[in-house]
């Protein structure tokens, strides 16, 4: 026990993180490098060089007595001038928390949400932080869910699985090609773990992201719907079907196609027919 | 009946005039407006000693408000008729025999709120109208009873000109309730007000979807916390109004207002308010409301003769009397800044827990309070939290958190409002503009009211922050309707002009989205 984690965010009500009202924490680090990354603050690890503390307007960060970045919440504006100087994709607005300190803040929230869902970042990067968070969730009859990238293998963790609810898993391409365009990395675990998933009761949701002019978009969508439309026999699942948006996102990767809605639509209609049934356009 | 002087009619002369000559005034709202004026000419009523300085003051001194009920109470305030009644028995006065089926019903029933007197002079509440339109379902399809729901939602909404009037559905999911959320979601009007009476375990989850989703639309319907509510009265109650809980039946002979932070201007110090300046207000408003309710029951005749109570659509011992406040925010950061004290209400724990002695103080004068008329509720009035005015400023309503103050995070927000819901049986509400991504998860909502319910709250309004019929206090007004009424265009309904004063002086625009 008291596993530590670097918790990037903890967002008391979420209505976009699983079904109904959950509250949503967002780890720190990531394995991969999506260019469409809207939080790309969240991908690295601060590795302390200070950058941020000079440029701070509201006098919020400093350097601590051992070196560390020192962020002072109740001095901050929210301005995200840190995170925008920052060289390495990183945050100085974190906190390391053990999964008690954590769920103490989850707790708060009941009984108004039904559940928690982890989220980052990358969060199967900390997988026995997880386990922990998740068994203190379950005493208090909370559902836990899991948004991942889906680049860690989930069988490895079988006690984590154990305390899981549910995955909502990104297939960010569905070639293999494409998706280390999109991301940097192959998909072959991805694709691996949402049979997993599937076959485990574990995966409730996965999810799409279009993004027009990065990858072939509908040839992706038409060859994931194939590939886990059988799956929807051992137990139903939602697809979500994203649209790029620029907001967050790294300028130099800001400049692709918003999806319209009608082209959304129209990718919904293809999973339809696919035999998909909970399908929702975001 | 007391004499008046020649100036004080030669003004109320003016006023007519002006009423007469007005061009944004429709001829409706002419004539209840010309009626206030001769009504404030009488005196009539018993008044307690030192009343008029602190009723008849201007906003920033006031400490009693009577919410423009008069001065020779004519009927009660609000008047809540047993529908299942006239459903089932008809109505001798009105010449109609019980209804026969669906048609019928709902024509029986625009015939009776034209009779259903209230202080605005429409009806404030319109019934329970999923459970008295059940019974004439079967036999109708879907599309043909909601080609008729429309209808009948229409017509309500083009003649009863003031959204301070309430249908109720809830708190078992029937087709009929299932079918007026279809239709409200697609009218969006804003008349007439609607809650779904909610107890967990018995509202289906679907339904109580289906209500989210129409919310969504039109905002409505609120959600009422029906468990606490049938246990403080009874199952026999409706919410009329904007949200007030009234014994059906019966209804409210009188509603009056403290302006706590005017009193709380008054007072040296927190003790100097909770021991004196407080319960001295305290008592000549529970005094001024007895005076008024001694008239309407003794004087006014209304009891004895309006067809209603002679044929028992409504009861006189199932009057109560709503015991209003307003302005908790201001009051409790008067006194704290009164005392160099640091903190702010719905910010700090002091704060608040200033608020819950304050509210322990009236909620407890009440309870030793008596009026012999108020036996449907022990012989007390019921306390209320008032929604406000139009013309308010810097008085938040109730128990809110201001607006522009809001705690940054929701759930911070529902856990000071679930220390004041529950001092209040005959209403108290909050309001929530919600993101329009939650129209993918409508169950987010959900959960929040089954939490909400389950830490005390009350009563809960959503609406989208892009929709065009919005809550403002308590009731209801297209946003439309009031830019037209901005440019000086007559409107339709009374309670648009209450809106847009709400918009300019209350900030109802402005609520923090969540």
């Amino acid at each position: 026990m008291g596993t530590k984690a670097v918790v990037n965010r903890i967002i008391p009500f979420s209505s976009v993180d699983g079904p109904g009202n959950r509250t949503a924490v967002f780890l720190q680090g990531c394995n991969i490098d999506c260019k469409y990354c809207h939080n790309p603050e969240t991908r690295n690890l601060c590795v302390q060089c200070g950058a941020c503390v000079e440029q701070c307007p509201a006098g919020a960060l400093s350097r601590g007595v051992d070196g560390g970045i020192v962020w002072q919440e109740e001095l901050c504006v929210q301005c995200d001038t840190c995170i925008h100087v920052c060289p390495h994709s990183s945050s100085p607005r974190t906190h390391v928390m053990t999964a008690e300190e954590t769920y103490r803040k989850v707790q708060k929230q009941i009984p108004f949400i039904r559940g928690i869902t982890v989220s980052g970042g990358e969060c199967m990067l900390q997988p026995e932080f997880l386990t922990e968070l998740f068994r203190l969730a379950k005493e208090d009859g909370l559902t836990t869910l899991i948004d991942s990238n889906g680049m860690v293998p989930f069988w490895d963790y079988p006690e984590l699985m154990e305390a899981t609810d549910g995955v909502m898993l990104d297939i960010k391409a569905f070639d293999r090609e494409e998706h280390r365009e999109v991301t940097g990395a192959y998909n072959d675990t991805v694709l691996k773990n949402a049979e997993y998933l599937a076959r485990n009761l574990k995966l409730f949701e996965v999810r799409a992201v279009i993004v027009p002019g990065l990858y072939d978009t509908e040839k992706s969508v038409r060859q994931m719907g194939a590939f886990l439309a059988p799956f929807l026999k051992i137990k139903k699942f939602r697809i979500k079907v994203i649209a790029y948006r620029p907001m967050g996102v790294r300028e130099i990767y800001s400049h692709y196609e918003v999806p319209s809605g009608t082209y959304l639509e129209y990718l919904a209609g293809i999973l339809r027919e696919q035999g998909f049934e909970d399908i929702i356009i975001i | 009946m007391r004499d008046i002087s020649m100036e004080r009619v030669n003004a109320t002369r003016e006023q007519i005039l002006e009423i007469i000559k007005s061009p944004t005034l429709t001829h409706e709202q002419k004539l209840t407006n010309l009626a206030n004026q001769a009504d404030s000419l009488m005196e009539v009523l018993d008044l307690p000693e030192g009343l008029n300085e602190l009723l008849n003051t201007d906003i920033e001194t006031k400490c009693i408000c009577d919410l423009s009920e008069g001065h020779a109470p004519v009927r009660p305030r609000y008047i809540v008729p047993d529908y299942a009644k006239f459903m089932k028995e008809g109505c001798s006065f009105l010449q109609l025999p019980p209804p026969a089926d669906l048609l019928e019903a709902l024509n029986s029933l625009l015939i009776f709120y034209k009779h259903v007197p209230s202080v605005t002079n429409y009806p404030v509440y319109v019934g329970q109208l999923d459970e008295l339109l059940e019974p004439f379902m079967d036999g109708v399809d879907d599309a043909q009873a909601k080609r008729l729901l429309k209808m009948f939602m229409t017509h309500v909404d083009r003649t009863v000109l003031d959204s301070f009037s309430h249908a109720d559905i809830g708190p078992k999911a029937t087709r009929a309730g299932r079918l007026l959320l279809e239709v409200e979601a697609e009218l969006e009007h804003a008349v007439p007000n609607l809650t779904l009476k909610y107890e967990e375990g018995v509202t289906d989850d679907d339904f109580a979807l289906a209500a989210v989703n129409c919310a969504l639309h039109s905002a409505k319907p609120s959600f009422a916390n029906h468990a606490m509510f049938k246990k403080e009265l009874t199952e026999n109650y409706v919410i009329a109004s904007c949200y007030n809980g009234l014994p059906l039946g019966g209804g409210s002979y009188t509603l009056c207002r403290l302006i706590l932070g005017n009193i709380a201007k008054r007072a040296e110090s927190i003790q100097d308010f909770k021991e004196k300046q407080l319960p001295y207000v305290l008592d000549i408003m529970a005094r001024y409301m007895d005076a008024r309710i001694k008239f309407e029951v003794e004087e006014s005749g209304f009891f004895e003769n309006n067809f209603l109570a002679k044929e028992g659509f409504i009861h006189r011992d199932r009057f109560t009397a709503m015991f209003g406040m307003v302005g908790m925010a201001e009051c409790v950061d008067i006194l704290l800044q009164k005392e160099g004290k640091e903190g702010r209400f719905g910010h700090d724990k002091a704060a608040d827990d200033l608020g819950v002695e304050i509210m322990e103080i009236i909620k407890d004068f009440n309870d030793h309070h008596v009026n012999p008329y108020c036996e449907v509720t022990g012989g007390h009035f019921l306390l209320h939290a008032q929604v406000g005015l139009a013309d308010d400023v810097n008085v938040t309503p109730g128990t809110r958190i201001p607006i522009g103050e809001e705690p940054e995070e929701l759930v911070d927000h529902l856990l000071v409002l679930s220390r004041f819901h529950k001092y209040f049986p005959s209403g108290t509400g909050d309001i929530f503009p919600i993101d329009v991504t939650v129209h993918k998860n409508p169950e987010f909502v959900l959960d929040i009211v089954k939490g909400a319910f389950r830490k005390d709250l009350r009563y809960l309004s959503f609406y989208s922050s892009d929709s065009d019929v919005i809550r403002v206090t308590g009731y209801l007004v297209k946003r439309s309707e009031m830019e037209k009424l901005d440019q000086g265009r007559a409107v339709l309904q009374n309670t648009t002009g209450l809106g847009l004063g709400a918009s300019k002086n209350g900030h109802i625009l402005e609520r923090k989205i969540r």
